[in-house]
């Protein structure tokens, strides 16, 4: 069953879809997570610390953290290995291109590719940014509420995240909706609900995330 | 009319290929394309010039031989067939390019014509039923239900002219396959190869080279027999029902 899958476009376009939701499922827990910097540094900073003791006794210190990077370390690879083995197969399908050329299907359709590999190279920059703090002049490890604060002083860095962000809304706009369709899940009758569901969360995914550095920005986080 | 042509012109499958423009005057706006494609020959044969090579059979939108890219759009800008795409589509003193389908899978044979033989092996690969041939079954004999009927009948208007094809920006024949898988597996008839029909038809389909599919839609859009995009949700359900059934047994 795993050849199966893996040999055929159909097979890894279910990769795409399973890895791509629990990449959304996280995301949508994230940004819940996130607003909770609107109630200050003690609520903020006691909920990052109690992702870090989730699961006690059962599991150790930090064990329901690494576990939940672990599987989402295995989705970012699957999600981006299938995508580049698929859009090297479809660039390859066409050796010769039309002459007359002209817009092919909406804009969040068109960037998928291009808006992934943006999305990666964010995912970095954020784990660098905020998680090891690597690249932040005055992290402080255990203080994400200072740390956050920090991170959107740069206005550059807001533009980086900002963009990201936008970036993520159009690539679930597409997303999700296809999602459903790989899997099966899509019908006639259901369509319109799809797309709506699909872009409800674009919205609320990016809308939520881009709160904090527009908190941060006004004053409203400080 | 009048009309300028820049139409794709290639002497054979390893000959490098170029845009030619003609000039054409007198097309009357109820010519089909194709008539308007034929006065271009005729007076190209006369001239002594070699005339341009287009697939065509039926010329009344059922069968699927024509098969031109027409200003970058898969049977051009009505949702028909080339044959049943008339100039007053167009206007006067209008430039159309005219170009051949355009996939790995569907190498060019000559000027506009291309090889689909890979449609033919996808479905000699799974699409048909094992049955007695002979005389014609009593038709009471397998009941069908109303809404398997349409189904099947919806998919079979697919004529496999291949503008889905044409019309991907990945060159998937998702449309194409999906059609011929959904019209025999929702019927009684074709439930004993349910499962080796959707596996075998995707597996030969990626085998000819094909693109994957990113649910652009272009295909459904330009598909002249109306094959909705739900099409391919359905045989992504099928793929996965068969995926883990034969592995089970």
């Amino acid at each position: 069953m795993a050849r199966t899958v893996w040999d055929s476009t159909v097979g890894k376009k279910t990769v795409m879809a399973v890895s791509g939701l629990v990449m959304l499922l996280y995301l949508v827990v994230h940004m819940y997570g996130n607003l909770k910097i609107f109630f200050g540094p003690g609520t903020f900073d006691g909920y990052a610390h109690w992702l870090r003791t989730l699961g006690e006794p059962f599991f150790h210190y930090e064990w329901a953290l690494w576990i939940i990077r672990a599987a989402l370390v295995a989705a970012v690879v699957a999600h981006g290995v299938c995508a580049y083995q698929l859009s090297r197969r479809d660039i390859a399908s066409r050796p010769v291109g039309y002459v007359h050329t002209r817009a092919r299907a909406g804009y969040a359709t068109r960037t998928m590719r291009w808006g992934g590999v943006i999305l990666a190279l964010f995912i970095v920059w954020h784990i660098l940014d905020l998680t090891t703090g690597t690249v932040q002049r005055g992290f402080v490890p255990g203080h994400p509420y200072h740390n956050v604060v920090a991170a959107f002083h740069d206005w550059w860095n807001n533009v980086i995240y900002i963009v990201a962000m936008l970036a993520l809304g159009l690539h679930i706009r597409h997303g999700f909706w296809s999602a459903a369709q790989t899997l099966g899940a899509g019908s006639r009758r259901r369509d319109r609900a799809l797309k709506t569901t699909a872009n409800l969360l674009a919205l609320l995914l990016t809308a939520g995330f881009i709160a904090v550095p527009v908190g941060v920005m006004t004053g409203l986080v400080s | 009319m009048k009309l300028t042509l820049r139409i794709w012109r290639q002497h054979d499958a390893d000959a490098p290929g170029a845009m030619s423009t003609y000039d054409v005057d007198g097309i009357s706006p109820d010519m089909s394309f194709l008539e308007m494609l034929d006065t271009l020959n005729e007076r190209l044969t006369v001239e002594g010039e070699e005339p341009v090579a287009f697939d065509h059979d039926c010329r009344e939108g059922i069968c699927g031989a024509c098969s031109l890219v027409i200003n970058g759009e898969a049977h051009g800008p009505e949702r028909t067939t080339s044959c049943q795409l008339h100039m007053r589509s167009f206007r006067d003193g209008d430039t159309i390019d005219v170009e051949p389908w355009r996939a790995a899978a569907f190498p060019v044979v000559r000027d506009l014509v291309v090889d689909r033989s890979s449609f033919d092996r996808i479905i000699q690969s799974g699409g048909y039923i094992t049955a007695p041939t002979g005389s014609a079954p009593e038709a009471h004999a397998t009941p069908v239900p109303k809404p398997a009927a349409d189904t099947a009948f919806e998919h079979a208007e697919c004529i496999g002219c291949g503008a889905c094809v044409a019309a991907c920006p990945n060159g998937s024949a998702m449309l194409f396959t999906s059609a011929k898988v959904n019209h025999l597996n929702v019927l009684p008839q074709g439930a004993p190869e349910r499962e080796t029909r959707v596996l075998d038809m995707v597996a030969q389909m990626d085998a000819e080279g094909f693109g994957g599919c990113t649910l652009t839609g272009e295909c459904a859009t330009a598909c002249p027999k109306g094959i909705p995009l739900t099409s391919i949700t359905a045989m992504n359900r099928e793929w996965l029902r068969a995926t883990r059934k034969v592995s089970r047994t």
